[in-house]
């Protein structure tokens, strides 16, 4: 599969990609819905680390999954681990208020990805899509 | 009023809004979302931040109100409070918080609570001019379709 320069921002690109977005507060699920629909994907938007591994056991598969780290029921690293645990593939990418290193490396321990100070910007968005497009190039290429 | 005059007077409490420090960055990536599909984009998520944070507000003043202070509790709210405010732009609030929350590590009450004020003080400012602003963007919004 060949790619464009801009691949990570063309929306047609990115329409095959699965997204979830994990995240307690209602604002930063609507404000990061918005932001993935801007570059041409519709997320599904859950609100706890419980609801996202329940997706993951009734067979639901993503290839992106934002995953925010406070939250009540099940928080991001206990879904993190439980994901991982059960086999997840997908790319977590963590997204925490709580920037102090340590926190952002026990949140990376847990198996994420990639994980980013809130709030999110285009710049890092497009980032994690252009490291989608490319994972997935090499899958294709393997 | 004449469309450009509107248009002029919107850019310049945008200017300042960004100049006196009530916002930064986040709030431009907002504006480019707002578009045919979702015109109304910022105010919604204006409200949304603003109902939200009143009801943080209201949960922040009953935990300072309570004996003992339960400041892990009070650090909740704040961390929720300065999360939504600073994925909004809204820099001075979250700025506010910060302090706020230094001051609940150290478990310092008086700071916590003339800390507070301020994150209210600014959290009101900041409504007040965001609606004057925004009205003014519907004004002009309205007035080219004319």
């Amino acid at each position: 599969m060949v790619l464009g320069n801009d691949a990570s921002s063309s929306s047609l690109s990115n329409k095959n990609l699965s997204v979830l977005v994990v995240d307690d507060d209602p604002l930063i699920r609507m404000l990061h819905d918005n932001y993935l629909k801007h570059f041409g994907l519709k997320p599904l938007v859950v609100e706890n680390g419980k609801e996202a591994v329940d997706l993951f056991q009734l067979g639901t598969s993503f290839d992106l999954i934002l995953m925010d780290k406070e939250m009540p029921i099940m928080n991001g690293v206990e879904a993190t681990k439980a994901l991982r645990d059960m086999g997840a593939t997908s790319m977590i990418v963590g997204v925490t208020s709580r920037g102090s290193p340590s926190e952002m490396q026990a949140f990376m321990e847990a198996g994420l990805d990639f994980c980013f100070e809130k709030p999110l910007t285009f710049d890092m968005i497009d980032f994690i899509l252009k490291e989608l497009n490319v994972n997935d190039d090499d899958d294709t290429n393997n | 009023m004449d469309r450009n005059r509107l248009q002029h007077q919107a850019a310049s409490m945008r200017r300042s809004l960004f100049d006196q420090g009530y916002l930064d960055e986040p709030f431009i990536q907002l504006e480019e979302l707002q578009d045919d599909a979702s015109p109304n984009f910022v105010q919604e998520i204006v409200t949304l931040f603003y109902t939200d944070s009143a009801r943080l507000i209201q949960n922040i003043e009953h935990a300072l109100n309570s004996r003992p202070i339960d400041f892990d509790k009070l650090d909740d709210y704040m961390h929720r409070f300065k999360g939504s405010s600073s994925s909004i732009g809204a820099k001075k609030v979250m700025n506010e918080c910060t302090v706020f929350r230094e001051y609940c590590s150290a478990e310092n009450a008086e700071g916590c609570f003339r800390s507070f004020q301020q994150v209210k003080q600014d959290h009101a400012i900041l409504r007040r001019k965001l609606e004057v602003y925004l009205q003014m963007v519907r004004q002009a919004a309205v007035s080219q379709t004319t």
